[in-house]
């Protein structure tokens, strides 16, 4: 540990220094879009493997996603969960915490907001929709703030402890929608009794999309201004960086924790209103739809970075949206984009020991001209 | 298989690493079943010692006998060929297999598939000849600590070692423990089945147990000879090297009120064995207070306390007056900072850049909004002052070299009016230079008026800044003298946890 080794003028041209920073930040882009083409190139092996062509894969996969209004409008929809979703993976992850069950405050929240909408099945929108989200947002926020808790207060794993209370939540809310909750008329599929018109929340103007979108767009961006802007997300991003300096700074970091997951699962559980009351119109099983998975897929993509969820979250909701006509054309199972998921995911995760290794995103270890 | 101790000598045994000399010139000899101690300070060359006579480095230059045979040691399997074993500091035993099972699973030839019943036999056959015994059929993690090194040594025993180097084996022991260990260890040498040679700090276990003894300081053997015709005094002094003191900076008379006073503070240790007891210190404004004292005796413990990451289980500290809870606020008002050991790893994170690391005090005094051209300007302003060389503000700080990880945190921790200034090993790994300059700008906080705590585990460091000396030791602190009483040969003592 020589004084010398890591020694160099301060002052740098400024050309170097703005290209300097344009390169620390081009790791983050290019790392993940590498590991991105890397899954893709394995799922087109896996794919040949069974005789079908990577090519008309991916057309029918553009076609399907983004080829028309209609695909478009089907992406978009899928989208809207996968955001909130996402983000309650990227924010305790910016504290250094893997929470991946999502899907149990989305799932919860869901049930919170059907019930609730039956309470408030009298009011107009503009009352019971906050009312509605609040309660989803609340469920959600417990549910998955209770992990940093335990995480906290009884050192108990957050990875492990969120996915199986993701179990516990699917099969409390079957219970609920098949029990105290379930509408007697509904005969083949147990739900909660059917939001009134008046409580479905709509599309956005001239969208043929639900505003679960716009709402999403705006958590992530209110996400990335809490992170990057605010003296909480600089508090956070030291703990996440380092928890014993944080604590040695004497920043309180069972607050950090569990305010954190809490955030991340209102974000979930808003995702769980938007569900029963802009797509289905009760809460039943199918809020379990894997979104909280797929999220946390787009959270590692974006590197939990809430702006480039955004744009994630669209690829990945394309690739959902296409999957039925993928199925259709090429007779492929419905499973085959969870096997693409799966490969980009392996990758990813794979790319993360890459980070600091090439030189070209170090401007300090460029060789000076 | 051959049985017997046998004698491992070292012949002008050099060790470097570029251009720093860890081992210079050291040759020892210890005797067929003989007890060898091995003394020394942190960072004199013990470990290097070892780790070279195990195979573990390949030392620059010099010869080795093994059984007045010369041995070249490629690797420690090599070593382990010869007979020669280490026990470590810390437990390498399987926590959830049994003694049984630890024993047979180290050997080297232990079979594909393993016949346990005649295993059984053969361990029952092995423990009947061994002067102490340990139960076979619990899990090790089921056993205490003294049980655990016992079954340590017995396993260097069941795999044929006939030379045993221990590397302070009782650390994690308590004394009794430590006295029963220590005392089948001797009676093993006296039977002649290993000689062996112990790493410690402890004189009073020397003297108890040991028949010779080795003492290094910087890389070379300054002392040898039998236990019996040395005092601790003479041990001590060998170990700390009388005229080394490195004289007290210039200082201005500061003499100010108490600033820190922790009362009766009692808490549990890292291993949760012991307890750390701290009846009375105090630091007045203007004064460095060096505590002393080989590392693991309740330092970092203390540090923990005050810096709020381990809970008191009784007792107070006040600052200024005010009691303290080490949170933000508080640490804020009372103006207390904090510059831990390798700060690297306890007081930057990694991976931010030097603007965000040097923003770690300061950033939440503006309210809710960040304000990343204050950062960046103070950020300039305190690289420039405490001369951090960075390639740009925006570099991780994992970047720079250790120096300059150093001062980017002193420059964040000394920045604006500080009370209160707890240090611990600060020029830890650091080059001359940046030594010098460090201890520069931690004697003119003192000067301006700041009461330091400084834990340090080198003396010279310690005898060069402080006012005041304080020897830690098993958790207490065991001598208190202001700089200019403070002698040597008793802090040697104190050091080694006999008074």
């Amino acid at each position: 540990m020589t004084d010398q080794s890591a020694s160099a003028p301060l002052v740098v041209p400024a050309h170097r220094g703005l290209l300097g920073r344009f390169a620390r930040r081009a790791e983050a882009v290019v790392l993940p879009l590498a590991a991105l083409l890397v899954g893709i190139a394995v799922f087109s092996i896996f794919l040949l493997l069974q005789g079908k062509s990577p090519i008309q894969f991916f057309a029918l996969t553009y076609q399907g996603a983004f080829g028309s209004a209609f695909s478009w409008q089907n992406t978009l929809s899928r989208t809207a969960p996968l955001l909130f979703a996402a983000l309650c993976v990227a924010l305790p992850a910016r504290l250094g915490l893997v929470v991946i069950g999502g899907e149990g405050a989305i799932v919860l929240g869901g049930v919170a907001a059907g019930a609730a909408g039956v309470v408030f099945s009298q009011s107009i929108g503009l009352i019971a929709f906050p009312l509605m989200a609040a309660c989803a947002m609340l469920v959600g926020g417990l549910w998955i703030g209770a992990v940093g808790a335990l995480r906290y207060y009884r050192g108990v794993n957050e990875t492990i402890a969120s996915l199986l209370m993701a179990y516990i939540a699917i099969a409390l809310m079957n219970h609920l929608v098949e029990g105290p909750l379930r509408d007697p008329e509904s005969l083949n599929k147990p739900s909660t009794t059917p939001l009134p018109a008046q409580l479905r929340v709509g599309d956005i103007p001239g969208w043929e999309v639900h505003w679960g979108l716009a709402f999403g767009i705006l958590a992530c961006l209110l996400a990335w201004v809490l992170i990057e802007k605010t003296t909480w997300g600089f508090a956070a991003r030291i703990a996440g960086g380092n928890m014993r300096a944080a604590q040695v700074q004497g920043l309180s970091v069972g607050r950090l924790i569990i305010g954190f997951t809490a955030l991340g699962g209102a974000l979930a559980g808003l995702a769980g209103f938007f569900e029963v009351a802009a797509v289905h119109g009760s809460a039943n099983g199918s809020l379990a739809a894997g979104y909280g998975y797929t999220g946390i897929l787009v959270a590692f993509l974006a590197r939990h970075n809430p702006l480039a969820i955004i744009p994630v979250a669209i690829l990945l909701a394309g690739f959902e949206a296409s999957s039925g006509l993928i199925q259709r054309r090429m007779n492929l199972p419905a499973a085959t984009v969870l096997v693409l998921q799966g490969f980009v995911f392996v990758s990813i995760l794979m790319s993360d020991t890459l980070y600091g290794r090439f030189k070209m995103f170090a401007p300090e270890r460029w060789r000076s001209a | 298989m051959n049985t017997g101790a046998i004698g491992v000598e070292t012949l002008h045994m050099t060790m470097r690493f570029g251009a720093f000399t860890a081992l210079d010139d050291c040759s020892i000899h210890v005797k067929p079943g003989s007890f060898h101690a091995l003394l020394g300070e942190n960072g004199a060359g013990k470990s290097t010692l070892v780790k070279c006579m195990m195979g573990f480095y390949h030392p620059t230059s010099g010869e080795m006998l093994v059984d007045r045979k010369e041995a070249r040691i490629a690797d420690p399997k090599a070593a382990h060929a010869l007979g020669l074993g280490m026990v470590y500091q810390h437990f390498t035993l399987v926590p959830s297999l049994t003694a049984a099972e630890n024993l047979v699973i180290s050997r080297e030839d232990a079979p594909r598939v393993i016949d346990w019943h005649r295993e059984r036999i053969d361990l029952q056959t092995f423990m009947a000849d061994m002067p102490f015994q340990v139960p076979l059929d619990q899990p090790v993690r089921a056993l205490a600590a003294g049980e655990k090194q016992k079954l340590e040594i017995l396993k260097q025993l069941y795999l044929g070692r006939r030379f045993l180097i221990l590397d302070e084996p009782t650390s994690v022991l308590t004394p009794d423990e430590a006295d029963e260990v220590l005392g089948h260890v001797r009676q093993l040498c006296e039977e002649g089945t290993i000689s062996v040679l112990m790493i410690t700090h402890k004189f009073r276990e020397v003297t108890a147990y040991a028949d010779e003894v080795s003492v290094l300081r910087r890389g070379k053997l300054v002392g040898s000879g039998k236990v019996s015709g040395l005092s601790h005094a003479d041990m001590a002094a060998m170990m700390m090297g009388d005229a080394t003191l490195a004289s007290p900076s210039p200082r201005m008379e500061t003499a100010g009120a108490p600033v820190l006073q922790v009362q009766n503070a009692r808490m549990r240790d890292r291993s949760g064995l012991k307890d750390i007891e701290i009846a009375d210190l105090t630091v007045r404004a203007g004064e460095i207070v060096g505590i002393a004292g080989i590392s693991g005796n309740g330092q970092m413990e203390l540090m923990e306390i005050l810096t709020g990451q381990r809970a008191l289980d009784s007792g107070t500290i006040r600052i200024n007056g005010a009691p303290y809870s080490a949170t933000r606020k508080e640490a804020h008002k009372a103006r207390v900072r904090f510059l831990p050991e390798e700060p690297l790893q306890n007081a930057c994170a990694p991976r931010m850049s030097v603007t965000e690391n040097i923003a770690f005090r300061s950033f939440d005094t503006g309210g809710f909004w960040l304000s990343p051209s204050d950062m960046r300007r103070r950020a300039a302003d305190l690289v420039a002052a405490f001369k951090v060389k960075t390639a740009s503000l925006d570099s991780p700080i994992q970047s720079l070299s250790g120096g300059n990880v150093q001062r980017a945190v002193l420059a964040r921790e000394l920045s604006g009016e500080v009370d209160l200034l707890v240090i611990s090993n600060p020029c830890f790994g650091l080059d001359f230079s940046a030594v010098s300059e460090i201890r520069a700008r931690i004697m003119a906080a003192r000067n301006s008026n700041t009461a330091v705590l400084l834990m340090s585990e080198d003396l010279d460091e310690i005898m060069e800044l402080a006012d005041r000396v304080l020897v830690m030791s098993e958790g207490r602190i065991s001598y208190d003298a202001p700089i200019a009483q403070a002698d040597i040969a008793t802090i040697g003592h104190h050091m080694g946890g006999h008074a």
